[in-house]
C-alpha cells in the first residue's frame, strides 16, 4: 500500500513537471464599457492575473475591482462603494476551460471556446464565449469580448439613475502569458 | 480491489486541486496594495473638514445651511425662520492638492484654505492613516460697530492650522482625530484667548450603501471662559452626484474659526442648530 502511494507520488511529481505547460501573466488587460443615453461608462483594469494550464486546458483569471480607473473619479467611487461593493468582494474571478487544443508548437491565432464559471460581487455564473489564442515567440495572447448582464451578478441600479446606466457591459480581455516559471 | 479504489480516489482528489490550484495560484499573485478610498462621503465630516479632497479637476460646489436654535420655540418656527449659510467652492488641483473659497452670512466672513494630502491608508496596511495638512484664512468683511476703535484689517483676520489623521477601520466605520490650532488676530473680550488649541474628533458609521451616521466632538485644550465646545450628531445621504448632509450642531458657524473657539451653544439647554451641506461635485476635466 506505502509502496504504491509512493510511486503514485513519485509519478504525479513527473507528469507534472513533464507537462507543466502553464502561461501566466500580472499585466493582462480587463476593460468593460457600457455604452448609455446619458454617458458612456468605460473602465480598464492592466493588474489582471491570468494563468493558462495547456496541460488541463484550464484557464483562470483575477481581477481586483479597484484596479479598474475610470475617467471621472466620482464615477470610480461609486463603481466600488455603491455597484461593485468591493470592500466586500475585492475580487472577480473566472475559471474555465478551453474547448480546443492548441498546437504551442505551431505559431499563429487560433480560434477557441472558452465555457465557465465567473464570479463577479459574490455571484457565480456560467459563461461560454469565443476568443482567439495567438501563439508567438513562446509566448500566448488570449482575447475574447463578451457581454455580461449585470443583475446576472446581483448588482444593483438605483431607480433614479436607471436611464443613465445600461443594463449590459461589454467586457473586453487582452492579456500577452509568457510561460510560467516557478 | 483496495489499490483501485486508493488510485481512483487519488486522482479525483488530484484532479480537484488541479483545478482549485489553477486559482489559489492567482490568489497567491494578487494583492490589493492599493490606496483606501472614500473614508468619509465628502469632504466635511458634519462641520470638520475631512480627510478627503476633491479629485483632481474636479470642483465641488458645497452650500452650508444653519437654521436658528431649536429652544427659540414656535414664535420662530423652532429655528426654521432663520438661517445663515456659507456659499463654497473647493477645486482639486491635482488629486492631493485641493484648494478653496467661501463665503459665510455670518459676519459676512470671507475665508480661503488648501488642504494638501500627505500620506494616503492602503488596503494592506502597509499605510495605516491617511494624513493631510489644512490652512485657513478667514476675514470678517462686516462694517466695524464701534466707532471708538480703530478699524485695522488685521484685527478682520484669523488663521486655522490642521492636522488630519484618518483610518478607515472597516467599510463602515471610519475616525478622524485633528489637532488644531486657531489663531484670531482680534478677540472679543479680554479673557479670550486669542490662540487656541483643539483636539477635533469625528467620525462616520455607514449602515447601507448610501446612508451614514456622524458624529463630531471638538474639545478646546485652551482654556476657553465664554464659549462652549462643539459637538454635532448628523446623517449622510449619497444619492449619485450629490451628498446631502443633515445634522444638529451647538455651532453657528461653518467655518474653523467660528465653530472651534467661537461656539457658545449648551445641548442640555436645547442650543441646537439643525443645518444641511449639500455637496455637488463637477467634473471638469480628465484625469
Amino acid at each position: 500500500m506505502k509502496k504504491h502511494f509512493l510511486s503514485f507520488l513519485v509519478m504525479l511529481a513527473i507528469t507534472t513537471t513533464a507537462f507543466s505547460q502553464k502561461y501566466f501573466t500580472r499585466t493582462g488587460t480587463i476593460s468593460f464599457y457600457s455604452k448609455a443615453p446619458m454617458e458612456n461608462i468605460e473602465a480598464v483594469n492592466k493588474q489582471a492575473t491570468c494563468i493558462v494550464d495547456f496541460a488541463t486546458n484550464d484557464v483562470a483569471f483575477t481581477v481586483l475591482m479597484k484596479g479598474f480607473t475610470f475617467e471621472k473619479a466620482l464615477m470610480q467611487e461609486h463603481f466600488n462603494e455603491n455597484y461593485v461593493e468591493s470592500d466586500k468582494y475585492p475580487k472577480a474571478t473566472f475559471k474555465g476551460k478551453i474547448a480546443e487544443k492548441i498546437d504551442l508548437t505551431k505559431e499563429g491565432t487560433y480560434d477557441v471556446n472558452v465555457s465557465g464559471t465567473m464570479n463577479i460581487h459574490g455571484v457565480d455564473n456560467k459563461l461560454q464565449t469565443k476568443g482567439k489564442i495567438t501563439v508567438k515567440k513562446g509566448s500566448i495572447v488570449l482575447q475574447a469580448e463578451f457581454n455580461i448582464l449585470l443583475k446576472d451578478y446581483k448588482i444593483e441600479i438605483p431607480a433614479v439613475v436607471k436611464d443613465k446606466i445600461a443594463s449590459t457591459v461589454k467586457i473586453t480581455v487582452n492579456a500577452d502569458c509568457p510561460p510560467f516559471k516557478k | 480491489m483496495m489499490k483501485y479504489i486508493f488510485t481512483l480516489l487519488c486522482l479525483i482528489g488530484f484532479s480537484a486541486y488541479a483545478q482549485d490550484d489553477l486559482l489559489k495560484e492567482l490568489d497567491k499573485e494578487t494583492k490589493d496594495s492599493s490606496n483606501v478610498s472614500a473614508t468619509f462621503k465628502g469632504t466635511r465630516i458634519i462641520n470638520l473638514q475631512s480627510i478627503e479632497n476633491p479629485a483632481g479637476k474636479d470642483l465641488i460646489f458645497l452650500i452650508s445651511h444653519r437654521f436658528g436654535r431649536l429652544n427659540e420655540g414656535i414664535s420662530e418656527f423652532f429655528g426654521l425662520d432663520q438661517a445663515t449659510i456659507r456659499l463654497g467652492l473647493e477645486y482639486g488641483i491635482t488629486d492631493n492638492i485641493a484648494i478653496g473659497l467661501g463665503r459665510s452670512s455670518l459676519n459676512k466672513t470671507l475665508d480661503g484654505f488648501a488642504k494638501i494630502k500627505i500620506l494616503k491608508q492602503t488596503a494592506d496596511n502597509r499605510i495605516p492613516l491617511s494624513v493631510s495638512w489644512f490652512s485657513s484664512i478667514a476675514a470678517t468683511t462686516l462694517s466695524y460697530s464701534s466707532p471708538d476703535k480703530d478699524d485695522y484689517t488685521q484685527g478682520r483676520m484669523a488663521y486655522t492650522h490642521q492636522l488630519l489623521l484618518a483610518r478607515k477601520f472597516s467599510s463602515k466605520f471610519s475616525f478622524q482625530v485633528s489637532p488644531t490650532f486657531v489663531h484670531r488676530n482680534l478677540v472679543a473680550t479680554p479673557q479670550d484667548p486669542n490662540q487656541v488649541f483643539a483636539v477635533a474628533m469625528g467620525g462616520r458609521y455607514k449602515f447601507t450603501k448610501r446612508l451614514a451616521l456622524t458624529a463630531e466632538y471638538i474639545p478646546t485644550l485652551t482654556k476657553m471662559p465664554n464659549n462652549t465646545q462643539s459637538l454635532s450628531l448628523g446623517l449622510d445621504i449619497e444619492t449619485g452626484g450629490h451628498v446631502f448632509q443633515l445634522h444638529f450642531t451647538n455651532s453657528q458657524g461653518m467655518i474653523d474659526r467660528y465653530f472651534i473657539p467661537e461656539t457658545s451653544g449648551l445641548w442640555e439647554k436645547g442650543d441646537i442648530y439643525f443645518g444641511f451641506n449639500v455637496a455637488r461635485v463637477f467634473t471638469l476635466g480628465k484625469k
